[in-house]
């Protein structure tokens, strides 16, 4: 017969379960007159005198959750940065506007497309170019655009979440992105955690990289990797590189450095600290 | 060289059955004529038991409350006898036409494919009622013999070869008769004298006491003869199993048809669902039978008169037709009538329904080859159906696949049906070979757009924006920190909706830092538009 002792880890939020006779010296046998003077049981429960333990599964029985696949994001700094983003988890780009949020969701659907993988865009605010996708190497021909938004916030965020539900629930798709970036924060808070613990259920265990695009974190602890951006040191370098006044017409926005920030991850990998890296964007007529 | 005869009985009512199944348990009459001379065509057993009986007033039969009546329908006719040809040319590609509820089969050659000639039978006993119909089923080793089992034995009747006369000997002589009429499918004039012909012949053998064919088969053939001529003779062969023509096979049109005509207009789509379905249902089983999917479907619905003054436009809102598309052939029914709702849901008829046709084209089913290393993709019914639900919901034009146009114009792209192609061969290898190299490429600044363009009101400096106010966005507003441009760009100056622009691409400080703006002026209609945000 098994018996088991169940404790409340609460710095990890989980439970966990010990084989008694582990911790045999920790938490000694007691006697029947013990056992009866022990009112209620708090925190250490046995098997033996509880059925409904009956049902929990020892931790040395448990399964081990293999760690996600990680696939590449396109942007090589990126990858560095967080080890790729994870298949079946959402992961999370925030950051204000001109931050690279749309630089690096261009280049994940390019890397996924180029693997022959269907990608889907719901955007909120219809907001994607497609010479700007084009340019980025995305195949269009694989990339599902879904446009919300033709009425009012609500109305397109509500078309965004059940557009969003339908496509997990076909199933087959390398890459979703919801586009929340250009609504305002207020708007997006407004989706239930619910919903994102949904998302995370229906997303889980399927080969799909779930991405949302938004100004500020909305999703909580449902997102498994939350990649903060920014342009803190904005430089915008023109084309004629002189140290004298040059005229408008001849400057040509041709590079953006943009800064991304690993908040928090899931992954084994997890930095001890925040780290963050530095890359350059190049604009399309920039070559 | 074996012959099979599918044959259902009381074909008018087996149609009406096939349309409505719920109705096979109950006492079923068809009536045809003009109102009020309607007279009961055929009725089913059960309407024979509480004794209703063809050639009854419509009135009559009206008088028993357990009794359902149902005006004869060709349509639902003609479905059932395509469906029965269906049925037949799914065994064997030699079929005869024989009559509107007969169909012949040649099997020789056929037990390689099928197995013994009972299994056969038992196959296609099982295939016939899968689309809907209840059939006797003989087999024999001529044509006509097989027919007359199939008339005469109801069931599954397997004639061995030289046991014809036996077999048939015990079947009264009206069943020789029986096919005539149906068979000949001549003019009215034709249909009468034939009636009249076998009236006598079998009034003739009733006065001789002839009442079986095993007695016609005893007759002396010269005395036959003598009395009934070379048709005597005939009807003997045919009762011995002896007589033996050429099958003479029918090339049918691969044209899958089911309609259904109400008796009262359908107003709501709730009930337009279930009729959809069963008509699907029909369908679909047909071309399964021949092995065939459907990448395009159609839907006519014949609707109720408009009081319209106008003549013309009351004939053109008399039939509402919708057409499904498919990308891939595809055989669902479940998903073709989900499909069908969101489209008439989208699309209402605009008025009641009278008549419902609907129409497959067939085509081959696809066939894909999956592989363990190809990355993962869409099940095309899955996302055909989630693509209409998607549509649904935020619209038609507002899903689905980008195609750029040849074109300098700002929102140069249409949108496209959604149809992700399949993975080409070596591509996987070629995509690892170009992984690196895309990857060492930097990463492409992506612009996005604000649809509509936001209108700004923009100050000038020396010709250039200097100060930039959106109402309708209050983030998009403050001094121009740096700026580049103009880029002017002018195209289709030969038709009516030529445009010229220029663009600036500006910074304009937030409360996060810099933001940047792709600014434009349009040099046609005189106005400031703040396009987009490079992100």
């Amino acid at each position: 017969m098994s018996s088991a002792v169940v404790s409340t880890s609460a710095a990890h939020g989980r439970p966990f379960v010990f084989d008694v006779e582990d911790v045999a010296e920790v938490c000694p046998q007691p006697s029947a007159a013990e056992l009866a003077e022990a009112r209620p049981p708090q925190r250490v429960f046995y098997a033996s005198t509880d059925a409904r333990l009956a049902s929990v599964t020892p931790a040395s029985r448990l399964a081990v959750r293999p760690a996600p696949e990680m696939v590449s994001s396109g942007i090589a700094a990126m990858d560095v940065l967080t080890g790729g983003l994870p298949r079946g988890c959402l992961t999370e780009i925030c950051g204000p506007a001109s931050s690279g949020r749309t630089t690096l969701l261009l280049a994940a659907l390019a890397a996924a497309t180029g693997r022959g993988e269907c990608c889907a865009v719901v955007d909120a605010s219809d907001a994607l170019d497609p010479q700007s996708a084009a340019a980025a190497g995305v195949e269009l021909s694989r990339l599902l655009w879904v446009r919300c938004g033709e009425n009012s916030p609500e109305k397109s965020l509500e078309q965004l979440l059940r557009a969003t539900d339908l496509l997990l629930e076909s199933g087959g798709f390398g890459l979703i992105a919801l586009d929340l970036g250009d609504l305002p924060p207020q708007a997006a808070r407004r989706i239930p955690l619910t919903t994102w613990f949904r998302y995370r259920r229906a997303v889980e265990h399927t080969p799909t990289v779930l991405l949302a695009i938004e100004r500020q974190s909305i999703a909580g602890s449902c997102s498994s990797l939350l990649i903060k951006m920014g342009s803190q040191r904005t430089e915008i370098k023109k084309s004629a590189d002189s140290q004298f006044l040059v005229p408008t017409h001849t400057q040509l926005l041709i590079e953006l450095e943009i800064t991304a920030e690993l908040v928090r991850s899931r992954q084994e990998r997890k930095p001890v600290r925040s780290t963050e890296i530095m890359f350059t964007s190049k604009t399309a007529w920039a070559g | 060289m074996p012959f099979a005869c599918i044959f259902v009985p009381n074909f008018p009512v087996a149609a009406v059955l096939r349309a409505e199944p719920e109705l096979r348990a109950q006492a079923v009459a068809i009536f045809e004529g003009k109102p009020p001379l309607e007279k009961v065509f055929a009725a089913n057993e059960s309407a024979g038991r509480v004794g209703i009986a063809p050639g009854m007033t419509k009135a009559q039969a009206e008088l028993c409350s357990e009794l359902t009546l149902r005006p004869r329908s060709r349509l639902q006719e003609t479905s059932a006898h395509a469906a029965l040809l269906d049925c037949a040319q799914s065994f064997s590609p030699r079929v005869e036409d024989a009559a509107l509820d007969t169909a012949l089969i040649d099997l020789a050659g056929m037990e390689s494919l099928f197995g013994s000639l009972p299994e056969i039978v038992h196959a296609m006993s099982q295939r016939i009622a899968s689309l809907g119909l209840e059939a006797n089923i003989a087999v024999a080793s001529n044509p006509d013999a097989a027919v007359l089992a199939a008339r005469g034995f109801s069931g599954v009747t397997v004639i061995p070869q030289g046991k014809e006369s036996e077999s048939l000997g015990s079947l009264p002589v009206e069943v020789l008769f029986a096919g005539w009429v149906e068979g000949e499918r001549a003019g009215k004039k034709k249909e009468d004298e034939l009636k009249k012909t076998s009236e006598r012949l079998v009034a003739t053998l009733e006065r001789w006491g002839i009442r079986t064919l095993h007695a016609l088969a005893a007759l002396p053939e010269v005395a036959l003869s003598e009395r009934l001529g070379q048709e005597g003779l005939r009807l003997q062969q045919l009762s011995r199993g002896a007589a033996f023509r050429t099958l003479v096979p029918v090339e049918m049109p691969a044209v899958f048809e089911e309609a259904v005509e109400l008796e009262f207009p359908i107003v709501l789509l709730e009930p337009l669902a279930f009729l959809l379905n069963r008509l699907l249902e029909q369908i679909c089983a047909r071309l399964a039978s021949r092995a065939l999917n459907t990448q395009e479907l159609r839907l006519t619905l014949e609707l109720e008169n408009f009081s319209s003054c106008n003549q013309q436009s009351e004939i053109n809102h008399q039939q509402f037709c919708r057409t499904l598309r498919l990308p891939l052939p595809m055989l669902d029914p479940k998903l073709f009538l989900k499909l069908l709702q969101l489209d008439l849901s989208a699309n209402p008829p605009g008025a009641p329904i009278l008549k419902i046709h609907l129409t497959a084209e067939p085509a081959r089913p696809r066939s894909s080859q999956g592989g363990l290393f190809l990355p993962p993709s869409p099940e095309p019914e899955k996302l055909e159906l989630t693509l209409a639900r998607i549509a649904s919901l935020v619209g038609e034009s507002r899903v689905g696949s980008l195609e750029l146009l040849d074109t300098y114009r700002a929102e140069g792209f249409r949108m496209k049906r959604f149809v992700p192609g399949a993975y080409p061969d070596g591509a996987v290898l070629e995509t690892t070979r170009q992984k690196a190299a895309a990857e060492e490429k930097s990463a492409v600044a992506a612009l996005r757009m604000f649809r509509p363009p936001l209108r700004a009101t923009v100050t000038l400096e020396n010709g250039e924006p200097a100060r930039v106010i959106c109402s309708k966005k209050k983030e998009v507003q403050g001094t121009v920190l740096w700026k580049a441009g103009p880029w002017r760009s002018s195209g289709d100056w030969w038709e009516r909706e030529a445009w010229a622009r220029d663009e600036w691409d500006i910074a304009l400080q937030t409360a996060d830092g810099a933001a940047l703006y792709r600014l434009m002026h349009d040099l046609l209609g005189g106005g400031w538009f703040v396009e987009g945000t490079y992100d």
